[in-house]
């Protein structure tokens, strides 16, 4: 498979008040040409940084990407200039975010909104960029497109608004769409004809997309690969088949178990002892250690390398390490 | 005695839209529409739906937080709207609400001992020294411990502070619980210890619960009966088991396949129901969800459907049957 | 030491916050301009037995209306009168001899005094209305709303001249005027508080844990209503001394002879050209008292917003 995105060694801290936030401590991410990757895990772990520090929204103050490289067409997007990296934006790499509502200007129409990202990156005239609009809202399956186009965000429902931020995100055919727990705030019903949309049209593109998000569930259905991510680290990737039923890692056990399923029975549910870390204060070594039924003595002390479990798929434990 | 701790009868709730330059009553939210259920004591029941299909509503009247428009509720036999002022206070002492969001249902500056305080300070005389020993089993029984005593709600964490809220639900010992989405704002694990520590006290303290969610995963885990709503009606009801190995009305065969599974081999036939939920201050006419039902009639579109019995204790609101 | 260490174990996440809000205060440039000037004259006013060279007496008579004031009086040197600022006299004198920084000194009191007691008075009786109004709403809700419109609408100058007219002119009848004309904002302030906390979730659950409605108001609503209140309060301390400065300008307030920043550039106002000083000073004093009390309100401000604090 051909690598569209390559991440290597990303590190990116929060200086706050209360002490600097290690929040991403050198990931290494690749994302292939076509493909979905998922990017689990659960609040605090670092799977929004990470979207943002690829597109380089990280504010400064508090936070800062310290370290590392993002190599995407030949450049390294960390080296690069900002207005090199807002003709990136979204026209090579888009974003999609959970809440539509507070990400769609409420002043403009939807109309006016798709083609000011049309015509900031493409050199077309106005009657162009409506054509292209209209286009877009067509292969999100938008209900009545043209009256949508002259429609505020607010006369819109929940599911509609978020069609209309693909219809946005998508509008200069991105190699990239990052989507940020695009489903989240939908309805169950809704959320499924989002998903079904999304992957559609990313297959009609040819483009990839990086979806980030908790639940299991979705990333089972849509992505081909996923990466899982603890404390600011990837502590996991493979295929989705793999993850699933092949898990390495504790922590992606104890995920895995922790969720009621639908089509299995469970009395009771097993949990992951402990809670999340504190990223200002993380744990030494492995940070998932204090939680871990199978820690030993060297996961207190250093952090695990990556091992290879099989073909695609690698996991961060020191369980692993003779694996190879 | 009843061998029910809830029977709600044709509750509903409309909340008046005004409009006009004079504020006239132009319509009406209806957003518990005519829904009757039963809750037997010491099970659990789950309220399924999507958002607008007044499950939370419905939750709040049986605690009359909301005073119901129509329609009767019994709690423990006794009629709801004949207790009132001060014997209205007394009953809250059985019967409690868990609610959503962990961040906002605290006050945030009551120290913990001064929110599971607030109950006894309601209802007993109990003070002082016999107080904090009371509220440290609390804490003890949700998994706190002592040294968070003293704190305030920012400095827990989400899952820590819906055991706060736990711990002041279960303070005076009710006998029947309103579980608003308990769990939604909460991340997969912590969610799992919580569902947990609801299924332990259930079985220590006897209690009923009903259980309002969206997720129809954690309602087959967690209860004993469902009933799925859809804008401010009831659909159907069923044991738990029954409804997932059949689901009866379309709208719950919807919801079911709509569901992602959490297993890549798992392959579904997805129904994907065209159109948004419907707002319930403007519904369809007839059959709420014939717009959208991928077996809709002709009748659909003109009657609505009555929760009629079909097979072995389950009522579905449908023309197909 | 177990009693304190207990206390403090207790305690110990409400010192952390009052920490974090001190540092945030301390970022502050401006707020902590404005809480130095306050400290100073806050100062000057406590010390002016000490620091004054002249000092005033008081008499309590009977005015021409008939009813019971107290004036103040001070010593009247005319052969000093008019000197300009000098080692002797740090603010030169007026046109009676008085010593002029002895007057600004004793004026901070007095303006204190009237800026306590205006704004502390204002509050209560917004607190109780807006409470009120805002926790129980309809009809009591709209009567307390229309009787605040009807306050707004009185302009407070007429309001003090007439109360000037009726019961003579004097400090106290000004404070009088000013807590009638200033308690409606503050109802309306807190109702608008009130509003939006009445929709919290902690007060649903307060609610449905059988708590009483006092009980709310005054533990969960009012509490959480304050910072915004707080902030209003200070802010108007300096406001309210500047009616009162103006009020007195325009001879409504103080007496002659008494010792107010307003009174004072009112009569100095005739010797602007000869004697500079006489007007200077007391308006040097107006100005660093409203503007201190306004940049500690406006930094109070951005430390209380829970938005900006995280």
């Amino acid at each position: 498979m051909e690598d569209l995105l390559k991440v290597r060694g990303l590190k990116t801290y929060f200086y706050t008040y209360e002490g600097v936030v290690k929040a991403l401590e050198g990931i290494n991410l690749d994302i292939y040409k076509g493909e979905s990757l998922g990017l689990v895990g659960e609040t605090g772990c670092g799977k929004s940084v990470t979207a943002l520090s690829i597109m380089r929204l990280i504010q400064w103050p508090p936070g800062k990407i310290i370290g590392g490289e993002i190599h995407f067409n030949g450049k390294d997007l960390l080296k690069i200039s900002e207005e090199e990296m807002r003709k990136i934006r979204g026209a090579e790499i888009s974003m999609i975010f959970q809440e539509p509502m507070s990400s769609l200007n409420p002043v403009f129409t939807i109309g006016s909104q798709i083609m000011e990202a049309i015509t900031l990156h493409q050199n077309v005239n106005k009657k162009e960029a409506e054509e292209k609009a209209i286009e877009m809202l067509n292969l999100v399956r938008m209900p009545d497109p043209e009256k949508v186009m002259n429609q505020y965000p607010h006369e819109l429902s929940g599911g509609m608004q978020q069609r209309a931020m693909i219809a946005m995100a998508l509008s200069c055919r991105p190699s990239l769409l990052i989507a940020d727990e695009p489903t989240t705030a939908l309805d169950v019903t809704v959320q499924a004809q989002i998903l079904d949309v999304v992957q559609r049209v990313n297959k009609e593109l040819g483009s990839s997309m990086l979806l980030i998000t908790h639940d299991l569930g979705v990333v089972a259905q849509i992505c081909d690969r996923v990466a899982v991510m603890y404390a600011g680290y990837i502590v996991e990737i493979g295929t989705v088949k793999q993850i699933f039923k092949n898990p390495q890692h504790p922590y992606t056990k104890g995920l895995m178990n922790a969720i009621p399923k639908i089509h299995v029975k469970t009395k009771r549910l097993e949990v992951i002892r402990g809670v999340v870390p504190n990223l200002i204060t993380p744990p030494s070594g492995c940070r998932f250690h204090p939680r871990c039924d199978h820690a030993m003595d060297v996961c207190k002390k250093k952090v695990p390398p990556v091992t290879k479990v099989e073909e695609e798929h690698y996991v961060a434990c020191f369980l692993h390490e003779g694996a190879k | 005695m009843s061998k029910y701790i809830i029977e709600a009868e044709n509750v509903k709730k409309y909340f008046p839209i005004k409009g006009g330059v004079f504020s006239k009553i132009v319509g009406y939210v209806k957003a518990v529409d005519d829904v009757s259920l039963k809750i037997e004591k010491g099970t659990c029941m789950a309220l399924v739906g999507e958002s607008g299909c007044g499950k939370t509503t419905f939750g709040r009247t049986l605690l009359k937080l909301i005073e119901p428009d129509a329609g009767k509720i019994l709690f423990e036999g006794k009629d709801l709207a004949k207790v009132k002022g001060k014997k209205l206070r007394e009953m809250r002492k059985d019967m409690q609400m868990v609610f959503q969001d962990p961040n906002s249902s605290l006050d945030p500056r009551f120290t913990v001992k001064n929110i599971i305080g607030e109950p006894f300070s309601n209802f007993t005389n109990i003070k002082g020294e016999k107080l904090v020993k009371r509220i440290l089993e609390l804490l003890n029984l949700v998994g706190l411990k002592k040294e968070h005593l003293y704190r305030y709600p920012h400095e827990f964490s989400g899952g820590q502070r819906q055991r706060i809220a736990v711990a002041r639900a279960i303070a005076l010992d009710p006998k029947f619980i309103v579980l608003d989405e308990p769990t939604s704002a909460l991340d997969v694990s912590v969610q799992a210890k919580i569902l947990n520590l609801f299924q332990d006290l259930q079985e220590k303290f006897d209690l009923s619960y009903l259980f309002i969610t969206h997720d129809l995963s954690v309602a087959k885990h967690m209860a004993d009966n469902i009933g799925v709503m859809y804008v401010g009606k009831l659909v159907e009801t069923s044991a738990t088991e029954p409804l997932f190995e059949e689901p009866l009305h379309p709208y719950t065969q919807a919801l079911l396949s709509a569901i992602p599974v959490a297993d890549p081999e798992y392959k579904v036939e997805r129904i994907i129901l065209k159109g948004d939920v419907p707002s319930p201050a403007n519904p369809p006419s007839g059959c709420r969800f014939h717009p959208r039902c991928p077996k809709a009639m002709e009748i659909c579109s003109k009657e609505e459907p009555e929760l009629k019995k079909v097979g072995d204790g389950r009522l579905v609101a449908c023309h197909l049957y | 030491m177990g009693f304190i260490d207990e206390w403090k174990k207790r305690n110990e996440s409400r010192i952390k916050e009052t920490k974090f809000t001190l540092s945030l205060f301390r970022h502050s440039l401006l707020s902590m301009i404005g809480l130095g000037l306050i400290i100073f004259i806050v100062l000057i006013a406590l010390f002016a037995p000490y620091l004054a060279k002249e000092h005033p007496t008081y008499v309590r008579l009977l005015n021409p209306e008939g009813k019971y004031v107290t004036e103040e009086r001070w010593d009247i040197h005319f052969g000093d009168k008019l000197l300009p600022p000098s080692r002797e006299h740090y603010f030169g004198t007026d046109d009676y001899g008085h010593d002029i920084f002895s007057m600004i000194v004793y004026g901070a009191r007095l303006s204190i005094k009237i800026g306590l007691l205006v704004v502390i008075s204002a509050t209560i009786i917004g607190v109780i209305l807006g409470a009120i109004a805002g926790y129980f709403g309809g009809y009591l809700d709209e009567l307390i709303m229309r009787i605040t419109d009807i306050f707004l609408s009185i302009p407070g100058l007429i309001l003090a001249m007439a109360f000037a007219a009726a019961l003579g002119r004097s400090i106290e009848h000004v404070m009088y005027a000013l807590i009638i004309v200033w308690w409606p904002t503050y109802t309306r302030l807190i109702r608008g508080q009130i509003l939006k906390t009445r929709e919290e979730t902690y007060v649903e659950a307060a609610r449905s844990l059988g708590t009483p409605d006092s009980k709310i108001i005054f533990k969960h609503i009012l509490p959480n209503t304050f910072a915004p209140v707080f902030v209003q309060m200070t802010m108007d301390l300096g406001n309210v001394v500047l009616n009162a400065a103006g009020l007195s300008f325009i001879g409504l307030g103080a007496n002659p002879g008494t010792a107010e920043w307003g009174l004072m550039i009112s009569m100095g106002r005739v010797y602007i050209f000869q004697a500079w000083w006489y007007v200077f000073f007391p308006g040097l004093a107006i100005v660093l008292f409203v503007l201190g009390f306004n940049l500690l309100g406006d930094g109070l401000r951005d430390v209380l917003d829970p938005k900006l604090r995280r």
